[in-house]
């Protein structure tokens, strides 16, 4: 059924994953744990009440940090994850989705501010970028299944790979933003290098760094579907139990509360960061 | 005018040379003492300072007037090394910064040299008070002390109404006063300024000119003021330099400049510039001897320092049209109504014609 490939890095590649599998296993197996272990972690704080109660916790929550008009709208989306009778399977992929994002940023950012000072950096990871963000995630699910086995570690791999890029390209667009007579400030006051970044830079890059926040956690939550696909439970799950078993009522209910999920991510973490 | 007495800055042969080659450059410019032209043709290298050499003294407002491209933005940004020269050195206060470790050149920056920027460089987010305390905040000052010194500095720029507003609710010239504020509450002994008017309405531009000359004043700092106006460096500075491609054309007072432009670049430019104020009774005297109207013991008296416009006055005043200049007792010669007109139509600019007619 399909051609010959005179072209097949997947020779090289798939007996080096077995090499790995073999010789460095108790590696990977420690990832393995360390990172189910703190998504867990997260997932169990956000069960640890009743849905009513939990919701209402919430609520109140950002109701005194962020104010009312903020409190109904999280009240809203709270409201559609728990009456679809979704709640555990949201919660799971609130606490998937808030954990590859602050990896993503982690990485995505510092990487961001160095691409930004060296233009070579930038044009080497140009190519790279373009690559996590056009390869299919399918793709590097094959290897990451195959050393990680099925569950949720291959799904937060592929959900902080896809996270990556938005963040990094727009923290470096963000702080190539910065007018260059402000950077020149902090210098010209005798400013260290790392005040000026945290005095000059990121307060002006942040509003351009706020939307590489909100692609990152959008593209991430894009990546549900696919981490139920694997074995990551949550919403992306239940989305995939609708398409095979053609349950139009199943499958539009976890659509609406990935998209609550976005809304209330996006929302509350711009506010709280601005 | 002051006279510079301890140079404050002093640059000896500042070069600085732009471009992927410019280690080339220099050592050509070094061995061959290569041009301007020649560095371009041969290295394809951007000259943007062309063996610069002046002092600035203590107390001392010193312009420098170039066009756009002329080279004076970097310049100023080697006095307080933002741009490192490629060639030459630049001391303040007798210590060459080239050499500096990076802690010193904070200090430096920090306590001796403050700078005002074009654009004024105000952070957004950041009031106007807070703003205007950068400088001490970087350098660890606590919080209520530097509150009490940039509301003090604000003061004295006119905007101790404003501190808390954010910088989006001020004019552009306000803005200017607070990116003032912010280099004289460090402190410094010298503020460079980039161009910092340039960019407001005449009015209000003329405005600030007369209270930054009083402010540097008054607080005895020195400043090297950027411009690509010669009125304002006209306005502003004890001393002038004039800049192109590069190079420094002429240094020297207004009236120096003015009276005496060295090549017929500086001749095109001062040729609008209004001479009322600037040229001083010695520049328009005709000898004792030539004057036969009246006696000269019947005139009125006036110093040599007196400007063309109490000139003209004292000569209308006068019933014989004319004014004795002295100095102390001794008569130096007499203004009439006939060399003030030769005085204001420029005819005192010979070099300029001499220049004119060689080139």
């Amino acid at each position: 059924m399909t051609e010959k490939a005179l072209f097949s890095p997947g020779a090289v590649v798939a007996p080096a994953i077995d090499w790995l599998n073999r010789h460095a296993h108790g590696v990977f197996n420690a990832i393995s744990i360390a990172v189910e272990a703190s998504l867990d972690l997260v997932e169990a704080v956000l069960l640890v009440l009743p849905a009513p109660a939990m919701a209402a916790a919430i609520v109140a929550l950002v109701l005194w940090r962020q104010g009312v008009r903020m409190a109904m709208l999280a009240a809203g989306c709270l409201a559609v994850a728990g009456l679809s009778g979704l709640w555990e399977a949201t919660m799971q992929t609130v606490a998937l989705v808030t954990t590859s994002v602050i990896i993503a940023v982690a990485i995505a950012f510092p990487l961001g501010i160095l691409a930004a000072r060296r233009p070579k950096l930038e044009a080497a990871m140009r190519p790279v970028l373009d690559l996590m963000q056009t390869v299919p995630p399918w793709v590097y699910l094959i290897p990451a299944v195959m050393i990680f086995s099925l569950g949720k570690v291959p799904a937060m791999l592929a959900t902080v790979i896809y996270g990556i890029p938005p963040m990094l390209r727009i923290t470096t667009l963000a702080f190539r933003q910065v007018p260059r007579e402000l950077v020149e400030l902090g210098a010209a006051s005798g400013a260290t290098p790392f005040q000026t970044l945290t005095k000059i830079e990121i307060p002006s890059a942040r509003k351009t760094l706020l939307l590489g926040l909100n692609q990152c956690i959008l593209l991430s939550l894009a990546m549900v579907v696919l981490a139920g696909l694997v074995g990551a439970g949550g919403l992306g799950a239940e989305v995939t139990r609708g398409l095979t078993r053609m349950e139009m009522g199943l499958g539009l209910r976890s659509g609406l509360a990935i998209v609550a999920v976005a809304i209330f991510l996006d929302r509350i973490s711009r506010r709280a960061l601005e | 005018m002051t006279s510079p007495q301890t140079p404050l800055i002093e640059c000896r042969n500042v070069w600085k040379v732009f471009g992927a080659r410019s280690a080339e450059a220099i050592a050509a410019i070094r061995q061959n003492g290569l041009g301007k032209r020649e560095v371009l043709n041969d290295y394809n290298c951007v000259v943007g300072v062309h063996d610069a050499s002046f002092t600035v003294g203590k107390g001392e407002i010193f312009c420098i007037m170039g066009l756009s491209g002329s080279g004076k933005s970097t310049l100023i940004r080697l006095l307080n090394r933002l741009i490192d020269p490629s060639l030459g050195e630049v001391l303040v206060k007798g210590r060459a910064i080239n050499g500096l470790a990076k802690q010193d050149l904070r200090d430096l920056r920090a306590h001796t040299i403050g700078m005002v920027f074009q654009n004024v460089a105000l952070i957004p987010t950041r009031t106007v008070l807070e703003n205007a305390a950068f400088g001490l905040e970087v350098q660890g000052v606590a919080p209520a002390e530097r509150r009490r010194i940039a509301t003090d500095a604000l003061t004295r720029v006119g905007l101790a109404d404003w501190v808390q507003r954010y910088p989006r609710e001020l004019s552009g010239g306000m803005q200017q006063r607070v990116g003032l504020a912010r280099a004289i509450a460090a402190d410094p002994e010298i503020i460079l300024m980039d161009e910092p008017f340039s960019a407001l309405d005449p009015l209000i531009r003329r405005q600030l000119q007369d209270e930054f000359r009083q402010l540097t004043k008054s607080l005895g700092k020195s400043a090297v003021f950027i411009t690509h106006d010669l009125d304002e460096a006209i306005r502003i500075g004890d001393r002038i330099a004039i800049m192109k491609d590069g190079a420094m054309v002429q240094t020297g007072t207004a009236e120096d400049i003015v009276m005496n432009p060295a090549d017929q670049y500086v001749a095109d430019f001062v040729a609008g510039i209004s001479r009322i104020h600037l040229v001083k009774a010695a520049s328009v005297v005709m000898p004792v001897a030539d004057f036969h109207a009246a006696p000269v013991a019947d005139l009125a008296r006036t110093g040599l320092d007196a400007d063309i416009d109490a000139l003209i006055h004292l000569v209308l005043a006068s019933p014989h049209q004319a004014v004795a200049v002295a100095e102390g007792d001794t008569l130096r010669g007499v203004v009439t109504a006939r060399t003030l007109l030769e005085g204001l139509k420029g005819d005192a600019a010979p070099a300029a014609h001499a220049a004119a007619s060689g080139a």
